[in-house]
């Protein structure tokens, strides 16, 4: 059995070593002083040119600027429907109907963004022809786009917390008197709040990183951070979208460790209490 | 799952004012109800309804526009499509359903072989997938609690950072003059440079790559699940490593090989920014033959078409994935 | 059936004046086409413990639950304090419940659990305050007051749950296995104070409950369930000595069960002749069935003398056999004795004196059963 754990092992680090390669030459090679982006220009580097001219760079700026506020309507939006759709699905129990508000919840998890994004654009497009909205396509159209392909995530997210917790707890809260929106409020959004936060985070980044959908839904004048990138680096590669990644992945990485490092300061400080609770009945 | 009987009188009453109307809405309520909710009855279809419609409206609408735009022809005008029926007189409709978009995509060898290109470069990469992120996924399992959040985090850290960039990064690696050619030219392991960017190659790498969380994840949440003792009273009743793994783990990993490669396959086939940033121009995958026809070519009925065929074909493995998920949250209560 | 004693006021519903506090009428419960509680009508009077015993998926829970008003009965009404129950919610009823689960609110206090309920009635904080530390008290767990459910060993738990239900004064408390997720110990502890606490608050109970030494201890009277049918209600020394049905008297402790026909039917006295047991057991007292119909006598062990030579009288209720397990308990010893028919008889005897091996009955030695005439029990279904 050994045997095969260290087997296992080194695909472990194999594979992360595959999944850090890239991200670790992007950083390096954001502080090369050469245009050329793979080859290194020792004398001049590191440097932190590219960063300047980032910060200078009005097109990028301004994307980003946008994606930050389609990304944040996004995450709020879809939590707020996520979460509906995970309360419905996880603790309503079988209505008519169910089956289908399941299938809509998680085909998008797999839906080709392709088809999404057309998808969405006909919509707009012949909701415009009879409702005379939406106008024009922008950033509107666009968080609706998100909303409606990253909500699943929350639902997913929303729902499988809530069965793992037991029914019992609403049913009591009900028993002793709450009313079902007292319960809910009460009850159930407390013991969410962890799969809401999460799925917030989730949506926010699904909606940050979309290019495809976007690409579809978009009007002339709202064009996102990943759009502006993705047409950049169609053309060839460019180091300040290096600098632009370095910057994105030590953000993501000082908040993922840190709220990796609370998780685990919890969870010690919980298990330890427990072990006391248990200790103290013998 | 019987109906609550509402009060006769009341039942009359209703549908008396709204006739067959509020039979229509009562019908199609929450069956089951328990008494809190048949006292909370306008609130809970309230709660059902927003995320319903929100979805119906946005998700499933849009499906069938595109399905009866994919049967009407393409004209210059806004929006470039026919409409598929005109009102002739006040009682006639002319309907112009066009099957031609379908035909064209049949007979064109574009089209054909996007798709066995697109279907191909899916599975393979899914295959390669499942054969990197199943060690990794089996040494996450079976190491200590603390550990395996350490490695479970930095899974997922690639995963929240722009998934554009990181296939972006790919380009920086795999060039002519990038970072692999340069670094196996140096060491005299190569004489000159491999090409490697636009080549099938290069497109299984970037999926493989972008994707291979999503395999790892589900098939993770599985392995953790085994307890270990099955693999103790295998190697009691005498079976080997080898044996015991492919008697006892293998089998009971298949729900989690199974959600992983139809998360890893199904978008994988209509892939779109991976081929177009990494792979060749010669032959195209069906994602981007769909957006090259809507905005290169401004063809929307055969862009619908095309999306319409790709749904088709992906109808199968969208149900198998949501049969798998619904499973595994009802297994989760 | 026992002797009936109509006077005693502990007693109401020997009473047929005495009002119900709990009238369960005619309920059924179908879930699809599984019927979970089968036309059931109960009547549970004020200050009762009334136990509702069953294996899993007797249906005694759903029963429970709706009392509780979570679930709508699918035919039949229940009635608490006169009042029928069909169209008040469960945040309305006069009951409180405590769960199987305790289902504590993971994220509130000891105190703000039991609080919970008082809220909802919109009390002033003091008098919330107040009564809150009197429910702990009762139940001695004031000092925890400011701990979460996780900080809380199993057995705080059951108190929280139970203090929780108990500080809205419910006129009715229900209870889901009170007493399932304790170890044996505790659970014996628990039970008594569970009495104290009813009689001290004069709460009507009804307890779910599948472990039949737990309805034993705390029922006043026991509903013995059956695949969604209520079989037999009575107090636990009803239940126990006059079990209704096989299905009864195998359910509660162990019997010995002889099929017979009815030879002889007076209505002072009963014969049954059983092949089962090759020979005639003899009953003094009458029972409601056909002649020549086929019934079964019911033993239970400990009313069964053993002894290795024929008692006066063996004509009748008398048998015997061979010893051919014994199992030694310590307060009691479990013999199992094969008789002619291949049939082996439980029998138990206290261990009331130290006994040296040779005094005592061993294995393969051939043995007498014996028992009085009035230890039998004649049951016909």
């Amino acid at each position: 059995m050994k045997r095969r754990h260290w087997f296992s092992k080194t695909g472990l680090w194999l594979g992360l070593s595959f999944l850090y390669l890239p991200i670790v030459s992007m950083i390096v090679f954001s502080f090369n002083n050469s245009r050329l982006v793979t080859v290194w220009d020792a004398p001049n580097s590191p440097t932190l040119k590219w960063y300047g001219e980032l910060f200078r760079n009005e097109q990028i700026l301004g994307a980003a600027w946008l994606s930050i506020r389609i990304a944040a309507m996004t995450a709020t939006g879809a939590v707020v429907l996520g979460t509906l759709a995970g309360l419905v699905l996880a603790r309503f129990g079988p209505f008519r109907g169910r089956a289908l508000l399941s299938g809509m919840t998680t085909a998008p998890l797999v839906m080709p963004e392709v088809i999404t994004g057309l998808s969405l654009l006909l919509l707009f497009v012949a909701l415009e022809q009879l409702t005379g909205w939406p106008e024009a396509r922008d950033a509107a159209t666009i968080t609706i786009a998100h909303i409606t392909f990253s909500m699943a995530y929350v639902t997913i997210v929303v729902q499988s917390r809530l069965a793992g917790f037991d029914n019992s707890l609403e049913e009591a809260a009900l028993d002793l008197g709450a009313r079902p929106a007292k319960v809910f409020f009460r009850i159930t959004l407390p013991l969410i709040v962890p799969a809401i936060m999460s799925g917030w985070l989730l949506a926010f980044t699904l909606s940050w990183d979309d290019v495809v959908v976007s690409q579809f839904v978009a009007g002339p004048g709202s064009t996102t951070l990943p759009m502006v990138i993705f047409s950049k680096v169609r053309l060839g590669v460019s180091p300040d979208v290096n600098a632009l990644a370095t910057i994105m992945v030590l953000i993501v990485a000082t908040g993922v460790v840190t709220s990796a490092i609370w998780m685990r300061r919890q969870e010690r400080r919980r298990d330890r209490e427990m072990q006391m609770a248990a200790a103290a009945n013998k | 799952m019987a109906r609550p009987s509402i009060p006769k009188p009341t039942a009359r009453l209703l549908s008396g004012r709204l006739g067959p109307w509020w039979e229509l809405f009562y019908r199609f309520g929450p069956p089951r109800w328990t008494t809190y909710m048949r006292h909370n009855w306008a609130g809970k279809r309230l709660v059902i309804a927003v995320p319903y419609l929100w979805l119906l409206l946005f998700f499933l609408g849009p499906f069938i526009i595109v399905f009866k735009i994919s049967f009407s022809e393409v004209r210059l005008a806004m929006p470039p499509y026919a409409p598929l029926w005109q009102w002739v007189t006040e009682k006639a409709i002319d309907v112009h359903l066009n099957l031609g978009n379908y035909l064209f995509l049949l007979t064109d060898d574009l089209y054909v072989s996007s798709y066995l290109y697109s279907l191909k470069v899916a599975a393979i990469s899914t295959v390669f997938c499942l054969l990197i992120a199943y060690p990794m996924a089996y040494a996450m399992a079976r190491s200590s609690p603390a550990t395996r959040n350490i490695y479970l985090m930095l899974i997922i850290l690639p995963f929240w950072t722009s998934f554009l960039l990181r296939v972006y990064a790919w380009i920086g690696l795999l060039k002519n003059n990038g970072v692999i050619n340069n670094v196996l030219l140096a060491l005299g392991v190569i004489d000159e440079p491999i090409t490697m960017m636009q080549t099938d190659f290069a497109v299984f790498i970037g999926i493989v790559y972008s994707y291979l969380p999503f395999m790892i994840l589900p098939l993770y949440s599985n392995l953790e699940k085994h307890d270990f003792t099955l693999l103790e009273a295998a190697a009691d009743l005498g079976a080997g490593p080898v044996t015991s793994f492919l008697r006892v783990t293998l089998p009971l990993s298949v729900p989690g090989i199974i959600a992983g490669s139809l998360l890893v396959f199904i978008p994988a086939v209509g892939e779109y920014v991976i081929p177009s940033l990494l792979g060749s121009s010669d032959q195209l995958m069906i994602g981007r033959v769909l957006s090259d026809e809507f905005f290169a070519n401004r063809d929307w009925p055969v862009a619908s078409a095309v999306a319409i065929a790709m749904l088709l074909l992906l109808m199968v493995p969208i149900m198998l994935f949501q049969h798998f998920q619904s499973r595994e949250l009802a297994g989760a209560k | 059936m026992a002797e009936r004693r109509n006077d005693n006021k502990k007693e109401p519903w020997r009473d047929p004046s005495a009002q119900a506090y709990v009238q369960i009428e005619n309920v059924t419960k179908r879930f699809g086409d599984f019927v979970a509680v089968n036309n059931v009508s109960l009547k549970i009077y004020q200050h009762e413990i009334f136990c509702l015993l069953g294996g899993s998926g007797c249906g005694k829970t759903t029963l429970l639950r709706m009392l509780a008003g979570f679930e709508p009965p699918s035919s039949g009404r229940i009635l608490i304090d006169g009042k029928d129950m069909a169209d008040t919610p469960p945040y309305e009823r006069p009951t409180n419940m405590m769960f199987q689960s305790y289902a504590l609110f993971p994220h509130m206090s000891v105190a703000k659990n039991v609080s919970f309920g008082l809220e909802q009635e919109k009390l002033p904080k003091a008098q919330i305050a107040s009564r809150v530390e009197e429910i702990l008290d009762i139940v001695k767990m004031r000092e925890f007051a400011g701990r979460k459910p996780h900080q809380l060993s199993g057995g705080q738990r059951q108190r929280v749950a139970l203090a929780r239900a108990l500080a809205k004064r419910p006129k009715l408390l229900l209870l889901d296995e009170p007493l399932g997720a304790l170890d044996k110990k505790l659970r014996e502890q628990t039970q008594f104070e569970l009495i104290n606490i009813q009689e001290r608050l004069g709460v009507t109970f009804v307890v779910v409950t599948h472990d039949q030494e737990e309805a034993m201890t705390l029922a006043s009277r026991i509903g013995v369930m059956n695949r969604g049918e209520i079989v037999q209600v009575g107090t636990p020394s009803e239940i126990y000595e006059f079990p209704g049905t096989r299905f009864v008297a195998d359910f509660i402790g162990s019997v010995n069960m002889f099929e017979g026909q009815l030879i002889e039917d007076l209505p002072d006295r009963v014969r049954i002749r059983s092949a089962e047991l090759g020979g005639v057991v003899y009953v003094d007292h009458g029972i409601s069935a056909a002649p020549g119909a086929v019934v079964w006598a019911a033993i239970r062990p400990e009313k069964i003398n053993i002894s290795r030579t024929a008692p006066a009288d063996a004509a009748e209720n008398c048998v015997s056999g061979v010893v051919k397990e014994i199992a030694y308990m310590g307060d009691l010893s479990i013999y199992l004795v094969k008789i002619a028919s291949g049939k082996m008889v439980r029998v138990t005897l206290p261990n009331t004196e130290r006994l040296s091996d040779h005094e005592r009955i061993l294995w393969d030695e051939n043995v007498f059963l014996s028992w009085h005439s009035s230890s039998p029990v004649v049951l016909s279904q």
